[in-house]
């Protein structure tokens, strides 16, 4: 019989019905392999459902690091008789199925191995409880693994322990769960399975999180003390992650109330609306969304971009259009959010590319938009916001200032003769403004979404209006050159074949590379991160004579603006979409890079 | 239309208030809307209010939605902060704005299009939360601005200028805002200023939403004589409450009444709205009486005015978040953030 034979190197998947209990085992499977020194990247492929349906937890061992999502299962464990023919049928040749035995099965493949522990039957010999019994199923199959895998089972042990910490009557059973699947399995396996994990130190350095976690955090961090949002998924757990560290590290010493308030709007237009009213009256806001929240909060970014409200609106994106698949991964919110609302509007977009720039991206946001006095949106993914990244390690440089931008005190003011709200003093395209409530009788003015002149009175004079716009504009030519710069993958270009990507795609994309690089092709790279785009974005695309932009949607959105703001020719940028749901993988990009330059046009996916 | 300054001459003699203040100082740019339109008198009797009351027109915020009505903030405290924001969403603005800073004053302007219709949402949300704000709808029972369409405030019965009836029962913001737990709630009249002004007086002082659903004729579309949002119709109509007398702190009530005859309101901040009965036997501080009266007065084809609900002792919504009593937005970079040490127990949970 085949074995795949592999050390720390191997995808696993496990699949089980939602509403079993089972995500926490298979976290705490992937952060024991994570605490063995390997980097792990878990992948949640769940249904927009509560309970009963199939779900699926993927997740990807490597010791190089690379994170991206690979095809092919090298072992699953099948928990779920319902999703069997598809388990089965994803597991490479040589694979090794783990299933619950208590029910005999052939599954048909000669060429799997295939190891059956009756879960059940040993669970209801040990537990009298009937929700014991079905929820221990999950820690005895993370003991299988640990003894087939060869693994520490005494992190799992100190895992249970930190799980249960506070909740203490409950580490006895979790413990002799992990070690029923464990001595069954060194009973049974033993030298069945040549995947193996062995102790590295690969993950010095770096923290097992997600993008909304650390998004959320960020926000914390950035000063934030207003959020307001309406929960829709991949979004919620951002907002709540904002919610959690603030009970934590807001909370006034001596009165114990609280430096932020947090609300659960009535719906997204309600959530945006208090952010701008929050921004205008001083406070750093935030809202959280996804893209059907983005087109009901478009009427309001509008409004924040021509009366130069700052804001802060996270979108991580799901599958659209309309509802579209709420549990599954996109980035097909570009043009909604850069063009965002009615008018001629254009909208700064920061796009992060792991939890760590997730983290450093909201504290960015809250600077930008404050000096740049518009909305500023931080576009995740599903895959980054919701599953959890192998990243480096959270950072904060205590001498860093917040830039809270143009904004008159009283001192200010008295020492001027003439304010007005919407005046380029500067030459940069950004005015000044005030806070409400600072000087008893200078630097009041008129927030509105009419047309409006320096002194932010209505006016209906059409040359008056065409200058704002004008100015807006400029502003819009200042935020290009503040807003970060794209990561380069070589010091110097040095060939005429381009990559751009963005967003999650990087972790795929540092493999794909790798792979093309072994193949000797010789392709420059390049990580946009931010919208505008910067001088240093044109000139790699003036530097190459073909370039592709890898995109996670159907119809090349990043390829649309870049044509769009830079009046560049479609001929030599090439589309590689991948917009199943999944997040793209290494070889599906190599493919198409390498089927296009061997004359097989790769402009469809 | 374009922006009119009006020109600052203070006669000498014109009586001036606690901070030295006279009326104009307190007004806004010259209006733009309608000669009679019910809405300018209402910025005028703010602007009485606010004059009165000695207010700092700069810790005042003004905030509307989008309608004839949502232009009045332009009309009334220049030196106030205005946001004229977008149709119905004003709320959202005010609950974001109050909570950056709950020390200023929030005056949100509303029409019955932008609150009864597209906002009322917003309107339902705002008030359940209980938002330390006085919300003005300017209600004339149409769209103003878009030129007279029948709004959801409009009475059944009533027809359009052109003939068309409504077909469709009025929805009545005050029983809403009663059965939502907002705080304080009257209806008035924009041609009864005597009523209005120290309504608005006491709703600016209280502690928590405060909710003025003001008829404000529109002479344009909708004061014709099938119309029940006319001058004359409500005049005919209007059963007053009582008499509101508005008492700031410390100053003794001096009206004397007949026993059994008035009854008063301490608000928040110690001062004490006196209401002298006129109509129905009443108890502001009861919800299931005030809404009783304004179901009785409908079905008599009554339009009842005056204070119809009132709890003082309300929690606002900066209380029910237990937000800090220094404003959001006053908090400095060292109160908010936790710096590099706090980075490390962080990342080492990560692990
Ligand atoms: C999203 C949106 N839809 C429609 C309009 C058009 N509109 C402007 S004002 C208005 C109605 C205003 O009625 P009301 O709030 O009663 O104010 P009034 O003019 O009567 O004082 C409408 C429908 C708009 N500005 N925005
Ligand atoms: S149209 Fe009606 S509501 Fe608008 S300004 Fe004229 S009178 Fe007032
Ligand atoms: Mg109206």
């Amino acid at each position: 019989m085949k074995k795949i034979e592999s050390v720390n190197d191997f995808v696993i998947k496990f699949a089980n019905v939602n509403g079993s209990g089972s995500a926490s085992a298979n976290q705490m499977f992937a952060k024991g392999v994570f605490r063995s020194g390997i980097p792990v990247s878990p992948k949640n492929i769940f249904p927009s459902n509560i309970q009963g349906l199939p779900t699926w937890f993927e997740v990807r061992v490597n010791e190089k690091g690379y994170l991206g999502r690979r095809e092919g299962i090298d072992i699953s464990v099948a928990m779920n008789p319902q999703s069997y023919g598809e388990d089965i049928k994803e597991l490479r040749s040589g694979g090794y199925l783990i299933y619950d035995s208590s029910w005999k099965r052939d599954f048909g493949r000669e060429d799997i191995n295939v190891l059956g522990i009756p879960l059940t039957e040993l669970c209801v010999n040990e537990f009298s409880n009937p929700k014991q019994r079905l929820l221990f199923k999950n820690l005895g199959y993370v003991g299988v693994l640990a003894s087939i895998l060869e693994m520490d089972k005494d992190i799992y042990i100190t895992l249970i322990n930190e799980q249960f910490k506070g909740k203490e009557k409950l580490i006895e059973p979790n413990v002799k769960a992990l070690e029923i699947g464990y001595s069954y399995a060194e009973e049974n396996f033993k030298g069945l399975c040549d995947i193996k994990v062995n102790k590295s130190d690969k993950t010095e350095g770096l923290i097992l999180t997600s993008g909304n976690d650390a998004a959320g955090l960020g926000c914390v961090y950035g000063g934030a003390t207003f959020c307001a949002w309406y929960p829709i998924t991949p979004s919620t757990s951002l907002a709540e992650s904002y919610s959690n560290y603030s009970e934590k590290l807001r909370i006034e010493i001596g009165t114990d109330k609280n430096k932020f308030a947090f609300i659960q709007a009535e719906d997204e237009l309600a959530a945006i609306g208090m952010t701008i009213g929050a921004n205008w009256n001083g406070a750093r806001g935030f809202t959280a969304t996804s893209g059907p929240g983005i087109s009901l909060m478009s009427e309001f970014i509008g409004l924040a971009y021509f009366a130069e409200v700052p804001s802060v609106i996270f979108d991580v994106q799901r599958g659209g259009p309309s509802t579209g698949m709420p549990t599954r991964t996109q980035q097909s919110d570009l043009l909604a959010c850069a063009y965002a609302s009615h008018g001629d509007t254009k909208h700064v977009l920061l796009i992060p590319s792991d939890p760590k720039e997730c983290f450093d991206f909201s504290i960015e946001a809250f600077d930008l938009a404050d000096r740049l006095q518009t909305p500023v949106m931080v576009l995740l993914d599903l895959d980054l916001g919701m599953n959890d990244w192998s990243t480096k390690e959270f950072d904060w440089d205590d001498s860093k200032e917040y830039d809270r931008g143009k904004v008159l005190s009283k001192e200010d003011l008295d020492g001027m003769e003439k304010f007005g709200r919407y005046l380029d003093v500067d030459g940069d395209g950004i005015p000044y403004r005030t806070y409400p409530g600072t000087h008893p009788d200078k630097g009041a003015y008129f927030t509105r979404g009419t047309s409006h002149d320096e002194y932010a009175r209505y006016t209906e004079d059409g040359d008056k209006n065409a200058e704002v716009l004008s100015r807006l504009l400029k502003k819009y030519q200042t935020a290009s050159e503040l807003v970060p710069k794209p990561v380069f993958n070589q010091e110097e270009s040095t060939s005429s074949i381009g990559i751009i990507y963005f967003g999650s795609t990087d972790c795929s994309m540092q493999e794909t590379l790798d792979q093309l690089d072994e193949e000797n092709l010789n392709v420059d790279a390049m990580r946009l991160r931010a919208f505008p785009f910067n001088l240093e974005v044109w000139e790699f695309i003036e530097d190459h004579d073909l370039l592709f932009i890898v995109e996670q949607n159907r119809d090349g959105q990043m390829r649309t603006l870049i044509m769009a703001e830079g009046g560049i020719i479609p001929d030599k940028l090439v589309s590689i979409l991948c917009f199943d749901g999944q997040p793209i993988t290494a070889s599906y990009i190599k493919n198409k890079i390498n089927a296009h330059l061997s004359g097989v046009p790769a402009k469809i996916a | 239309m374009t922006y009119i300054t009006k020109p600052i001459n203070h006669h000498p003699r014109l009586e001036t208030n606690k901070l030295g203040l006279t009326r104009r100082d307190y007004e806004g740019a010259v209006s733009t809307l309608c000669a009679g339109c019910g809405h300018d008198s209402i910025s005028a009797a703010i602007v009485e209010a606010c004059f009165q009351l000695s207010i700092e027109a700069y810790r005042v915020a003004k905030l509307s939605g989008i309608g004839c009505s949502s232009k009045a903030p332009a009309y009334f405290l220049n030196q106030s902060h205005g946001f004229n924001s977008v149709h119905g969403r004003m709320p959202s603005i005010a609950t974001g704005a109050a909570m950056a800073n709950h020390e200023l004053l929030y005056l949100g302007v509303s029409g019955d299009g932008d609150s009864a219709s597209i906002g009322i949402g917003q309107f339902i949300h705002c008030a359940r939360r209980q938002l330390n704000m006085t919300y003005f709808v300017e209600n004339n029972g149409t769209y103003g601005l878009t030129k007279g369409q029948f709004s959801a405030t409009n009475d059944l019965e009533s027809k359009s200028k052109y003939g068309d009836e409504n077909l469709f029962p009025a929805i009545d913001l005050p029983s809403m805002a009663i059965q939502l737990g907002a705080s304080f709630v009257a209806r008035s009249f924009s041609g009864d200023r005597d009523q209005l002004v120290p309504l608005i007086k006491a709703a600016m002082c209280h502690k928590g939403f405060s909710l003025l659903d003001i008829i404000s004729p529109c002479v344009t579309f909708n004061n014709h004589n099938t119309s029940t949002k006319s001058y004359d119709y409500i005049r005919e109509h209007n059963e007053a409450l009582s008499k509101p007398d508005f008492v700031p702190l410390g100053k003794e009530i001096t009206t004397s009444y007949e026993p059994g005859e008035s009854s008063e309101v301490s608000l928040h901040d110690g001062s004490t709205l006196s209401l002298t009965k006129l109509a129905l036997d009443y108890d502001p501080t009861d919800k299931i009486i005030a809404i009783k009266n304004i179901q009785e007065s409908q079905r008599d084809g009554k339009v009842l005015t005056g204070l119809l609900y009132a709890d003082p002792s309300a929690k606002d919504l900066k209380e029910i978040l237990n937000i800090t009593d220094q404003p959001l937005n006053t908090l400095t970079q060292e109160q908010l953030c936790p710096g590099k040490s706090a980075l490390k127990d962080i990342n080492d949970n990560l692990k």
